[in-house]
């Protein structure tokens, strides 16, 4: 085991000495001040008989795992708490965080930490976060035995550890986060359906901290996938009205009126006042339809062309629509009136010509079905024809939304 | 006739919406070693033990209350609110002593399903064996939600103590002055029964179920108050059933010739003479009783020692991704259901000392519970009333005496 790494179970309790090689106390704990150094340990907590005394990183001479903290310099201070130190014993250790690249939530049992040798001075950077089984050893025997024991004891267990960069405090507080320099930003790149695992496992007041402080747009797709629809629910209660219209806009519009649908009336009322007209409308228009029927599944998110549109015209229409590009596999052809006339599937689109009519391209039966269809019907449609896309008319058999095999599957697999 | 069904299928299933977590722990309650417990002590004792139902309930109250209104407000469970409020050590020494407890427990379910079949002619090594496979399999393999309304549907048969109450036409009057009038013997015996009365009804484990439930249904803070009443209403329920089974026993037994039964079979075939009914109603209830609980059990304490010790946990993981939890939960099972079929091993007085166990175990629980509790940091607004811990500290109080005068007596007085 390199002699340069130093466990924060190792770090407790470790006597401190003066200039002459004096005891003068114990280190009781230690601490990051994360806004001014992402990994260092600015502060060692030391008791010196009956108060704390705090120990600057750069008062230590020498650090080492069987003498001890040597001090270059003796003028230390009492303790006082101080909102901008992320203190390892009290704030990090049996606390939860998040693994981003693990991308789970766990708890910490220990810390890594190497000694730097810096010249005259040596200094301690936080390394990783242990969890695991090695550092529950560590853990339990802390103390109870000499430190040297302990490292040849756990040494046969394989380590399981969390580099630092990617270990994601979680704190509730928002101003304890500024000053902790805690932001959720990495969790931005995470897949939403592993950022979702992740929300379900922590704490609510977590939970909605992560929401309120992310991306609109992430916590939009991370709100979808999230599959408890109560949770769902508790978590746009808890924001601030704008906040949650600010992520509800980000939803797809059949979603939205999933989630909202849940809510009380006064608070989804609330959140849709905060949105702006066009979503608002269309979600509106959606929550009218009873859950379990068509009007329900489908979303309003369809390119449709007039029947008498060509190959460039559908073009220039995907180009204007490309957000919706991903979940697109046919286009949709109407008249003047917005009657449903064709369905085009758009892998045909491919070997056709750029003038070419739409209509040439259709498919040969037009299958549809209405707004009042039950569920059932849907999914034995879906089955029957094959379908990955269902067009969904209204009573006039204008086009008003499109079911997706996406959305039948959910509706599968809650069964 | 069919629209007719699909409305009880409706009304039921509103019905098992409802009734929750609280419920569903107090039902548990009455597992073989409580079904037991009240046996034994009504057919040692009469109708005097009686009188402990009404503080039992109290505190049973007290303490479900405030694990549910833990879980409700910060949404973690109870070995994860320990590990994070007092450290790993003391929660793997809390764990430690919770496997060794509920281990005992998990002994007196499988002997439960041994005894209540054997009445049937069943041989234990056929029933055990069979249903600790059934068990594990159902668990772990089986969809556990549906199976769960399975049984608390079952929990209906715990109407047939109350049936077997009646049937042994006890004497009423008596039962009456008992229920009221506090009794003390220091006879080591009675004190014994005492401490296993209280432990059968307020199980550790179930504490830690309960709250885990909570969390898991998501009941929020706001929702807490309405399952107030659940919770109150599932207590009073357990002991009502606890009154008649210890009624049953007294009538049958007691005032016949009170003696120690060796099994709850002796009890189930003392009330033979009263009625063929009687009997069958008591032997079907331990069955239900001991299955039901054998398969929450097990799981539940797995759940709790991984989430303290933040290790991975949950039936819907792969044995390699989750293999402290799987091993947990498999040994108890195999050890519980094993530990039944070694011949002359004394079931009896094991099953009485499971009870007696948890409830030596109690106060430290109670102690954590309190304690966390009364933190305004995790609580808020939803920190104890002072009766609250003033009721919670008289118990633990009590119950610390109550053991100490047991060891005392016993070391005494053994010859």
């Amino acid at each position: 085991m390199a002699d340069n790494l130093l466990f924060f179970t190792e770090l407790l309790g470790m006597p401190v000495l003066d200039l002459k090689g004096r005891r003068i106390g114990r280190v009781k704990d230690a601490a990051l001040v994360p806004l001014v150094h992402a990994a260092r340990i600015d502060r060692f907590l030391v008791t010196g008989g009956l108060t704390w005394l705090t120990i600057r990183y750069d008062q230590i001479r020498r650090i080492s795992l069987d003498k001890g903290l040597s001090l270059s310099d003796e003028i230390l201070t009492p303790y006082h708490d101080d909102e901008y130190m992320l203190r390892i014993g009290r704030d990090l250790l049996d606390q939860q965080i998040i693994d981003v690249t693990g991308r789970k939530v766990v708890r910490v049992n220990d810390v890594t930490m190497e000694i730097q040798a810096d010249g005259a001075h040596d200094w301690l950077a936080v390394l990783e976060v242990d969890v695991g089984l090695r550092s529950v050893l560590r853990r339990l025997l802390q103390g109870a035995l000499p430190r040297r024991w302990i490292r040849s004891l756990q040494n046969p267990i394989p380590p399981n550890s969390i580099r630092w960069e990617f270990a994601n405090v979680v704190e509730p507080d928002p101003l304890r986060r500024l000053r902790l320099n805690i932001s959720y930003q990495k969790l931005e790149g995470m897949h939403p359906a592993d950022l979702a695992d992740i929300v379900e496992e922590l704490a609510p007041n977590e939970r909605e901290a992560i929401f309120e402080t992310i991306d609109s747009e992430v916590a939009a797709d991370t709100l979808s996938e999230v599959e408890d629809p109560k949770m769902q629910a508790s978590i746009l209660e808890a924001l601030e009205p704008e906040k949650a219209a600010d992520i509800v806009e980000e939803m797809a519009p059949d979603e939205a009126a999933d989630i909202l649908s849940e809510l009380q009336e006064e608070t989804s009322e609330g959140i849709l006042d905060e949105m702006d007209s066009e979503p608002k409308t269309e979600v509106r228009e959606l929550l009218e339809f009873e859950d379990d029927t068509a009007g329900g599944l489908m979303n309003t998110e369809y390119v449709a062309l007039h029947e008498n549109a060509s190959v460039n015209d559908a073009l220039a229409a995907l180009r204007g629509n490309e957000d919706l590009l991903d979940g697109l596999n046919a286009l949709f052809l109407i008249d003047g009136e917005e009657r449903l006339i064709a369905t085009v599937p758009l892998a045909r689109l491919f070997l056709a010509t750029g003038d070419a009519k739409l209509r040439g391209l259709a498919a040969e039966t037009l299958i549809q079905t209405n707004v009042d269809q039950p569920q059932k019907r849907i999914t034995a449609l879906f089955d029957k024809y094959n379908l990955l896309t269902l067009p969904v008319v209204d009573e006039d058999g204008k086009l008003a939304g499109v079911i997706t095999a996406d959305d039948i599957i959910s509706v599968l697999r809650q069964k | 006739m069919r629209k007719l069904l699909g409305r009880f299928r409706y009304h039921l299933l509103i019905f098992f919406a409802v009734i929750g977590p609280g419920f569903i722990t107090a039902m548990v309650d009455n597992d073989s070693g409580g079904i037991y417990t009240y046996s034994a002590a009504g057919a040692k004792y009469g109708y005097l033990p009686l009188w402990t139902l009404l503080p039992i309930t109290v505190v049973l109250i007290v303490a479900q209350e405030m694990c549910s209104r833990m879980g409700a407000v910060t949404g973690k469970g109870l070995s994860d609110l320990i590990r994070e409020e007092f450290g790993l050590r003391i929660t793997f020494i809390m764990m430690a002593l919770l496997v060794l407890v509920n281990l005992t427990n998990v002994m007196a379910e499988f002997a439960g399903v041994a005894s209540s079949l054997e009445l049937f002619h069943v041989s234990r090594y056929v029933s055990v064996p069979l249903s600790a496979i059934a068990v594990w399999l159902l668990v772990v393999k089986g969809n556990y939600r549906s199976v769960e309304k399975i049984f608390l549907f079952s929990c209906l048969l715990y109407v047939t103590y109350i049936i077997s109450g009646f049937l042994v036409k006890p004497d009423w009057k008596e039962a009456a002055i008992k229920s009221v009038e506090p009794v003390l013997l220091l006879d080591s015996g009675y004190i014994y029964m005492l401490i296993g009365m209280v432990g059968t009804t307020i199980a550790p484990w179930m504490q830690f179920y309960l709250q885990s439930a909570v969390v898991e249904k998501g009941v929020s803070a706001k929702e807490y108050a309405a399952s107030r009443v659940e919770v109150v209403v599932g207590c009073i329920m357990t002991d009502v059933i606890a009154f008649f089974i210890i009624v049953a026993c007294a009538g049958a037994i007691y005032s016949v010739a009170p003696k120690d039964i060796q099994d709850a079979k002796e009890a189930a075939l003392a009330l033979k003479p009263f009625g063929q009914y009687a009997f069958l109603l008591f032997s079907a209830g331990l069955f239900n009783a001991s299955i039901f609980a054998a398969c929450i059990l097990p799981l539940s304490t797995a759940y709790s020692v991984c989430e303290g010790l933040g290790f991975e946990a949950g039936v819907n993981r792969r044995i390699r991704e989750a293999p402290i939890f799987y091993f947990l939960y498999t040994a108890l099972i195999v050890v519980g259901a094993g530990v039944v079929l070694i011949p002359n091993f004394p079931l009896v007085r094991m099953i009485l000392l499971s009870q007696v166990l948890n409830g030596v175990l109690l106060p430290l629980v109670l102690i954590f519970m309190v304690l966390l509790i009364n933190k305004a940091e995790l609580m808020g607004e939803w920190v104890n009333s002072r009766w609250l811990n003033l009721a919670t500290w008289v118990t633990v109080i009590v119950m610390i005496g109550l053991t100490l005068a047991q060891v005392g007596i016993a070391v005494r007085g053994t010859p």
